[in-house]
């Protein structure tokens, strides 16, 4: 059918809908209704790590086949370092940009390394907003329970104390670099509510709020003329005999030359892993998010948590085929953006967790209430022209314009018609184990961002990833530049790397993959 | 309840047989489905692509690419993520363009309309020709911008630049060499560390935060076991 004709039940049942509420789910029907729909739980996807220090922990074969596989450094490479510094950070996006700033800010050397450009990350196409709590109803102790409660009371407390306690400190250096947060007519932030949360709490850059943040980080990391490494990926760590983190090897990805950097601290920021569409997702990840810094740890021995658990965002986009999986922002069901099945029936309270919502939406798919498109895929609609409605003309033009965009792009007005959306691929919910100074079990070795774990639990709020990024970041890179002033560089060895091979072999590891991935591999080669 | 869902299909005649598109890459004839994206279109072509890609959804600007549709002469420029490919296109990816970023230290600016002038002289030259403005993708109306720069309406500027993804495609095609987003960008920053209000509320909360305010709910709730403090949470509404 076309398209319009398609999308007239959720204009026809709009009006009935406006009136209606519906309850968030009971903890014990929650539990249900994610134990049977939520991908997290389709056992097949999964399997036992066969080796290392998550031996026998279950997670996607997808990340599991990359854990266990092969480094691409053979034992006589070089290891004269072409670098040598205090701190090095690998990855340039909200993470990476907040450690380098800071351990640079504390007067050691800093040089930040990355695969793609300085800023190219997840970071910046963040539109929610970031958790702070600053309204006068609000405090650090209500966000707390929040977050615990969205991540199912698996949170690991002390690193979700301090990040929610450092939050509007944070704020406030954003706001003194010159972000421009969204204000209420006094001049306080203004705060919105996201799902999950009790309380208003994200603050906002229309729906740029990533965006913001990252030219401004940027152009801070440029002004501060930290030294930068672009388009080089990296491949294995370095360590000493006691096995801590001295420095890490790269691959140049315009002339393939291997970069040595010597580090007396190393601070992975690489992010995430929508890129190896785990299940077969679609991601709204950037083109880098390969899990590269989750290898990278594992083989150094480093111990991860809950990588069992990912995100998929209830709203990425379905159609046109163009913006499959691409996120449509959770601010629009924030602001009163209904979902609705093919029947024009709203089927869950669109603020509940994302865990909760996206599950519901794979019921209705599943039960025959969704809508399909030619090439095979199946949504719900997101009705957005609703905001319109209950808020005034102009709201969708003016809260959202990068959405506006996005689809206008390929001719379709969101402000007029229904966005019809399944969940996508869009977090890992956890990552490389941190304490609350962002280090591993790994000597100097730190992980912030997205690519670390233990903070949001199984399931990550609305707005706590911008606001992890900021606070562990800094705490990385204030933690690695103290240290540096009393530490000599260690030596720098692949014995890490023989313990890990030595293991591999004892476990018949013949799978013949290499990692970290660094790109995707969408080339099509024949043909 | 199962029910029948083989009646909500969207008519997607372009999916159910692609028709065929010979286009232009560098230069060079290859032949790709109608509607792909412009980097779809590479990876169909067989070209791996390094450089040029980033957030893959319209935000980063990596992807800043000169094209031309079919007997039109007019080179446009777009987002390779976030543009579709129709017969007869032929495309190029912007290299990166060596724009001079100025360099400053934004919380120490004593005069920041001014010293505008000092960092960016060259942004009082421009010639109206509205070339940059044409270029945005984001439909940003640059040259506006620029002048409002000049004229220290830094407010109107952090606006009309929210949008700014910095792909850089106002910059090569500047006759008075200026680089738009750039000067728009030191504007928003100054705008933000200078000219807006401080948040008295953030303030308060800071110092509630580091004067204990909130220790005691800390205490209670920090020794609480895991069945208390879930009951806890469900409390919290």
């Amino acid at each position: 059918m076309d398209i319009h004709a398609l999308q007239q039940i959720v204009h026809k049942t709009r009006d009935a809908r406006r009136k209606q509420t519906i309850a968030k789910f009971s903890p014990a029907d929650r539990d249900q209704l994610i134990h049977k729909y939520h991908p997290d739980f389709r056992a097949s996807a999964y399997r036992p790590i066969r080796f290392g220090p998550n031996e026998g922990e279950k997670t996607v074969v997808e990340l599991a086949t990359l854990l266990e596989g092969d480094s691409p450094i053979h034992d006589d490479l070089d290891l004269t370092p072409q670098y040598q510094t205090d701190v090095l950070v690998i990855g340039g996006g909200g993470a990476g940009c907040a450690a380098a700033l800071h351990a640079h800010g504390a007067g050691t050397k800093t040089i930040l390394a990355t695969k793609l450009r300085l800023g190219d990350s997840n970071s910046v196409m963040a539109q929610g907003g970031m958790q702070v709590s600053v309204a006068p109803e609000d405090s650090p102790v209500t966000h707390f329970l929040d977050t615990l409660k969205g991540g199912h009371m698996e949170n690991d407390h002390a690193l979700l104390k301090v990040m929610v306690e450092e939050g509007p400190s944070i704020a406030k250096w954003l706001l003194e670099l010159g972000v421009l947060f969204d204000r209420q007519a006094d001049g306080n932030l203004h705060v919105k509510k996201g799902g999950g949360s009790s309380k208003p709490r994200l603050v906002t850059c229309s729906d740029y709020t990533g965006l913001e943040i990252m030219r401004v980080l940027k152009d801070e990391v440029l002004n501060q003329k930290i030294q930068l490494l672009e388009f080089v990926a990296a491949i294995e760590l370095l360590s000493d005999d006691s096995g801590a983190c001295t420095g890490a090897i790269f691959k140049d990805l315009d002339n393939q030359r291997h970069v040595v950097v010597a580090a007396k601290s190393v601070i992975l920021a690489t992010g995430g892993i929508g890129r190896l569409h785990i299940q077969g997702f679609p991601t709204s990840n950037h083109y880098g998010a390969t899990g590269d810094g989750l290898c990278l740890s594992y083989r150094m021995g480093a111990k991860l948590a809950h990588i069992d658990t990912f995100q998929y965002h209830p709203s990425g986009a379905v159609y046109p085929e163009q913006l499959i999986g691409a996120l449509v922002t959770e601010g629009i069901r924030s602001e009163g953006g209904q979902l609705v099945n093919a029947k024009g029936d709203r089927f869950v309270n669109e603020l509940d967790t994302r865990d909760v919502v996206s599950s519901s939406i794979i019921r209705e798919c599943e039960e025959g209430r969704g809508i399909r498109t030619m090439s095979g895929r199946v949504g719900v609609w997101l009705d957005t022209p609703i905001l319109n409605v209950e808020h005034g003309a102009g709201t969708v033009e003016k809260h959202f314009p990068a959405m506006m965009l996005q689809f206008e792009r390929f001719g379709i007005d969101i402000s007029k018609d229904p966005v019809l959306i399944y969940p996508t691929l869009h977090y890992q919910n956890g990552g490389v184990k941190i304490d609350t100074n962002s280090e591993t079990n790994v000597k100097n070795l730190f992980v912030a961002g997205e690519a670390s774990g233990g903070l949001h639990g199984r399931n990550r709020l609305m707005g706590n990833s911008l606001l992890d990024l900021m606070v562990y970041g800094k705490r990385s890179g204030l933690t690695a530049a103290g240290r540096a002033g009393s530490m000599k560089q260690g030596k720098l060895t692949l014995e890490h790397l023989e313990r890990f091979r030595a293991e591999a072999k004892q476990h018949g590891n013949v799978s013949g993959v290499i990692s970290p991935m660094i790109l995707p591999a969408y080339t099509r080669k024949a043909g | 309840m199962a029910t029948d869902d083989s009646q909500n299909v969207i008519d997607q005649p372009e999916v159910m047989k692609p028709r065929m598109a010979t286009i232009e890459i560098a230069g060079k004839k290859v032949e790709v489905p109608e509607g792909i994206t412009v980097i779809k279109a590479m990876w169909y072509a067989g070209i791996d692509v390094v450089r040029g890609i980033g957030c893959l959804g319209g935000f980063c600007g990596a992807c800043a690419t000169y094209y031309r549709t079919k007997d039109d002469p007019k080179v446009k420029t777009c987002l390779a993520c976030q543009t579709a490919v129709q017969d007869g296109m032929c495309f190029t990816m912007m290299p990166p363009f060596p724009a001079r970023k100025a360099t400053y230290e934004i919380q120490k600016l004593q005069d920041p309309k001014q010293d505008l002038f000092n960092f960016y002289p060259e942004a009082p030259l421009c010639r109206n020709c509205n070339a940059c403005t044409e270029a945005c993708p984001q439909r940003i109306d640059v040259r506006e911008g620029v002048w409002k720069a000049v004229f220290g309406d830094f407010k109107s500027v952090s606006e009309m630049f929210m949008d700014c993804v910095m792909c850089g495609m106002c910059t090569p095609i500047c006759i008075a060499d200026i680089a738009p987003n750039l000067v728009a960008l030191y504007v928003s920053r100054a705008q933000g560390a200078h000219f807006v209000e401080k948040p008295i509320g953030l303030d308060t909360r800071i110092k509630e935060i580091q004067d204990g305010r909130f220790n005691d709910e800390w205490n209670n709730i920090l020794k609480m076991n895991d069945k208390e403090l879930a009951e806890h949470c469900a409390t919290v509404k």
